[in-house]
């Protein structure tokens, strides 16, 4: 009888642990994706969403055309996961048999948790959020306008600082930049939390006439006045407040006592096994794990995952362990962008923003459909599985500096 | 003013930005010239709990190391 897989979100890391896991037991594994929507989402857009340089629609595949043909794909919400039982309860009734368990349910986000900020803030981690944000930029005819981050941890560190400096462009461009004032409101003394990329960071903010808010960890919003107030007591007023809404662990690994006070699961820094669950591995936004929030950091855990699955299915001792490894890039506005590549042991030297970096970003937004959630990208990603048969070939020619994703 | 410690932080194993987040959030529940005492292992912490308690106020009263964990004593203006 094959090994039951089941693999709990249709995102990133959900998707690509599943096909690699088929591709490489075949027989031996039966996975099934279990999804509440059955749409998988490429986040990384809604950036250029919000300012307008992207429509939603390139945003959002039907995941069943993302996954092998063997995997099976269940849209359902996951309510319990019993660990002694080996099994999933769903929301419409029934439950799933499983003897291995991948958990890739994300985060949440909880904008209802900062006082004022569903009424007073504008954001682009949703779709929703992303559009309307695009609509109030639109019309917006100048003013003061603060950019921060109202929670911590929250996916893709960088975004925040992406969005003020492309931002700062759409104001020029749009003639407005002389009658509005940007601001990052920053939860520590520097513009972005590794060294090595504020560094960077900072003077192309002083360049572009940016403001930097120190320590401003968000408390509330008064929309009626217009101000925003921080954890450390500060005030601030705006025209146009966009911030990155609080994140939390998902209620299904809450509700099944899983997961630590803050939602995030209790995971094994190399072997992404969680708590004393020896069938039981997390990947991506949903672990508690001290490194970036990130499709990329998924992308990276997955094939651990697949490995080590295999492993145990085969009887063998696993030896893949995940070495905290994260790209990410990092737009700096005008056409040019930086990269942050790093591990648990090693911090990034970023290079100096340039175009190719730019050009890069967006060859992957655009390949991403074909690439990675079938995992044609990370073929020599540290701990992934030996390749059985010749890697196929990418439907496009990547630039060479995509070869640092590889 | 006392010197009893009012609220003990384990911010082990979090990286940073979330040890001074949950500091700030942290000396909030106290009163002016009560003690908060953080432990972390970030050695981004360092700096980074400098640097805050410059920007806030809050004295930085005492800081420690011991088996690559950092202790910082906080009294909170």
């Amino acid at each position: 009888m094959p090994a039951r897989v089941v693999v709990l979100g249709g995102g990133v890391g959900g998707t690509l642990a599943a096909n690699l896991l088929d591709k490489e037991l075949g027989h031996d594994v039966h996975v099934t994706v279990v999804d509440p929507t059955g749409m998988h989402e490429y986040q990384p857009g809604y950036l250029y969403v919000a300012l307008g340089k992207a429509r939603g629609h390139w945003l959002s595949r039907d995941e069943r055309t993302l996954l092998r043909r063997g995997v099976d794909l269940a849209i359902e919400r996951a309510i319990r996961i019993h660990p002694e039982a080996q099994t999933v309860q769903l929301e419409r009734g029934g439950s799933l048999a499983w003897d291995y368990l991948v958990i890739a349910t994300g985060a949440r986000l909880v904008h209802d948790a900062i006082p004022g900020l569903v009424e007073g803030a504008h954001g682009f981690y949703s779709l929703r959020d992303a559009e309307r944000l695009r609509e109030v930029l639109r019309t917006f005819k100048g003013g003061r306008i603060r950019i921060g981050v109202a929670g911590i941890p929250y996916k893709c560190p960088p975004a925040p600082v992406e969005f003020t400096f492309m931002l700062e462009e759409y104001l020029r461009k749009r003639g407005i930049r002389g009658r509005s004032q940007v601001t990052l409101l920053s939860p520590l003394n520097r513009a972005f939390t590794i060294e090595s990329a504020s560094k960077l960071i900072q003077p192309i903010m002083e360049e572009r006439g940016i403001e930097l808010a120190p320590f401003f960890n968000v408390e509330s919003v008064d929309p009626s006045a217009g101000t925003v107030e921080s954890l450390e007591g500060e005030k601030v007023e705006y025209d146009l407040l966009v911030l990155v809404p609080p994140h939390a662990g998902q209620e299904v690994v809450i509700d099944s006592g899983l997961s630590d006070a803050s939602g995030w699961l209790p995971t094994d820094k190399h072997t992404l096994q969680v708590g004393e669950h020896e069938r039981i591995f997390a990947l991506g936004d949903a672990t508690n794990l001290p490194i970036s929030k990130s499709g990329s950091t998924a992308h990276f855990e997955a094939p651990v995952i697949a490995s080590r699955i295999a492993s145990l299915v085969h009887g063998t001792a696993p030896k893949t362990n995940y070495g905290g490894r994260v790209m990410c890039f990092l737009e700096t506005g005008n056409g040019k962008a930086t990269a942050l590549r790093f591990d648990y042991e090693h911090p990034p030297v970023p290079p100096q923003p340039n175009r190719a970096w730019h050009m890069a970003k967006w060859v992957f937004n655009r390949a991403y459909w074909e690439t990675v959630p079938q995992g044609r990208l990370p073929e020599r990603a540290p701990g992934t599985m030996p390749r059985k048969t010749k890697p196929r070939r990418l439907p496009m020619r990547l630039p060479r500096r995509l070869e640092d994703e590889r | 003013m006392s010197q009893t410690i009012a609220k003990t932080l384990d911010l082990r194993g979090m990286a940073c930005p979330i040890p001074i987040a949950k500091t700030a959030i942290g000396i909030r529940e106290l009163q002016p010239g009560e003690l908060l005492e953080a432990y972390a292992t970030d050695p981004g912490s360092v700096p980074d709990f400098n640097a805050w308690s410059k920007t806030t106020g809050n004295q930085l009263v005492e800081q420690t190391e011991e088996d690559g964990v950092f202790r910082f004593l906080i009294r909170k203006v």
